[in-house]
């Protein structure tokens, strides 16, 4: 039973990451109507900025914060710099945009840091606590934490600010939303600063699980897109149960079904997205079906 | 008395196609003023060139600036409410959230709440309805929230695209009835653009016809309405 709840947990804990990568893909979804394909790229670019601080000798929390800050800008820097001269024409030029800047940052990244792995520290430690008579490590608890009060946050951010309303309007209609003097662009921007900054919070969480080299978000990736899939590419909430039902079921898999192991749980979300989608094509909090790429 | 908007040799079109072949017209102060015309002649593009919404050139000078060339946001920034054609509203936010947006240019929060007070006083329905979605409403509820969403920026031009459109005839009476008081209480100054003459005639101090991109006559509501020759050829009412 200890072992069963161990697992759920760590699930849980997985799966907060690879939400934290879906909701950024759902942000960025709504706003641009594009998936952006370079979102794990830019989190890995953005977690070798925090290995680099922190290897420079700034403490990791405050290395975390600064990444994130800077990811934010970078993000915005993007879209106003590269992505805006694709807006509104072919929804396919815009996708090859991000499979482009996914390639530009993947080699650039290992340009500059070199192609080898490097260990990245805990922002959590690695001592574990007893709770109820089930030993859990801080690190998992603490990733469900942060991803709940990001959450949080973003729930505030987008139902009790005025400019979280005028990002939502300026999402669902751009044309109206600009007769009431909202500037859209200012919106998408901040859209895609947000989105960075999540997709780095998901870089800084998951590179101490693995090892942090060039390649750190490609299979985290993956997992973030079947976590949007399943919950609906437009539901922020979507993607936070999606991830989570993708952690617990990897995990469980993986522990307790033995031809799976730790090479095959990559099928399990696949397998699980497969059969959801097929009964409900918008997913399981999608408002419409998914159109676009 | 300089007029609060006054448009010179406007031109407009969509790519190749143009709509607008160089019309004049002006609104003062208080004024209601009433674009009739068939459809095609040309009445939505008039708004969306005063919206920034399509390419123009001409002169459209509003308030001691100019509004040609600038992009809508910032045209809504200097007090053009427009209500669009298919009324502008965002169905999937509630009737609330639609109104707050209506104010998301002002700065000054306390006066914004007593409008949206004012706002539920002039349209009880809307109140009834506040936390539903927009999407909810039927076509003359939608057409209130347009219209109390684009009073909501506190506009000093009050821009109405064809507010009859798809409304029965008793909805469209009571829409104009209401909105005529809410203007002389507020002394908005109106640019309404209609196929419904008749009431639309009724509502406006002065009216402009408009025929294939140009202005055919102009004059105000009432000779325009009383004219026999000018209701056959033009209005056909």
């Amino acid at each position: 039973m200890e072992r069963f709840i161990q697992v759920i947990v760590d699930g849980v804990a997985t799966g907060s990451i690879y939400a934290a990568l879906a909701i950024a893909l759902v942000l960025i979804f709504r706003s641009t109507g594009i998936v952006n394909f370079a979102q794990g790229e830019m989190a890995m670019f953005s977690t070798f900025i925090a290995w680099g601080l922190y290897a420079g000798g700034v403490p990791l929390g405050l290395a975390v914060l600064t990444t994130l800050a800077l990811s934010f800008i970078a993000g915005m820097v993007i879209e106003r710099g590269l992505i805006r001269h694709f807006e509104g024409g072919e929804t396919l030029t815009l996708v090859i945009v991000t499979l482009g800047l996914f390639i530009l940052l993947n080699s650039l990244a290992g340009w500059i840091w070199g192609f080898g792995n490097r260990s990245f520290p805990s922002l959590f430690g690695d001592s574990t606590f007893t709770l109820g008579g089930v030993r859990l490590t801080v690190e998992s608890v603490g990733i469900v934490a942060v991803l709940l009060a990001v959450v949080g946050l973003l729930f505030l951010l987008f139902q009790r600010t005025k400019i979280g309303l005028a990002m939502r309007a300026a999402a669902l209609n751009p044309e109206s939303s600009g007769l009431v003097g909202v500037r859209v662009g200012r919106m998408l921007m901040l859209g895609w600063g947000l989105a960075a900054a999540l997709g780095a919070l998901a870089g800084v969480l998951v590179a101490p699980r693995l090892f942090l080299d060039v390649n750190l978000m490609g299979s985290v990736l993956i997992y973030a897109f079947a976590a949007a899939a399943l919950g609906g590419f437009d539901s922020a909430i979507g993607a936070v149960v999606g991830g989570w039902v993708i952690g617990i079921t990897e995990n469980l898999a993986g522990t307790y079904v033995d031809f799976i192991g730790a090479d095959l749980k990559i099928l399990v979300p696949l397998a699980i997205i497969f059969v959801v989608l097929l009964v409900r094509p918008a997913g399981l909090f999608g408002r419409r079906e998914v159109a676009r790429v | 008395m300089t007029p609060l908007l006054e448009v010179e040799g406007l031109r407009a079109g969509y790519g190749q196609l143009e709509v607008l072949e160089g019309i004049d017209f002006a609104v003062d102060s208080g004024q209601k003023v009433v674009i009739l015309g068939p459809n095609g002649a040309g009445k939505t593009t008039t708004l969306r060139a005063l919206s920034g919404m399509v390419h123009t050139s001409g002169k459209i000078a509003f308030d001691g600036g100019s509004l040609a060339g600038v992009r809508t946001a910032e045209i809504a920034r200097r007090g053009v409410a427009h209500v669009p054609e298919g009324r502008g509203t965002f169905p999937e936010l509630t009737v609330q959230e639609n109104l707050r947006l209506g104010a998301y240019v002002r700065r000054d929060g306390a006066a914004v709440k007593e409008d949206l007070g004012r706002c539920y006083g002039w349209f009880p329905r809307l109140e009834e309805r506040r936390s539903q979605p927009a999407g909810n409403l039927s076509g003359g509820e939608l057409q209130m929230l347009a219209t109390a969403r684009a009073l909501m920026l506190r506009p000093r031009l009050l821009m109405l695209d064809e507010p009859s459109l798809g409304l029965a005839p008793i909805v469209t009476r009571e829409l104009y009835r209401v909105l005529g008081e809410i203007c002389d209480e507020q002394g908005m100054t109106v640019l309404l653009v209609e196929q419904n003459a008749g009431l639309a005639l009724d509502f406006a101090d002065y009216a402009y016809v408009l025929e294939s991109g140009r202005i055919a006559l102009s004059g105000a509501a009432q000779d325009v309405k009383d004219n026999d020759d000018v209701r056959r050829s033009y209005l056909g009412f």
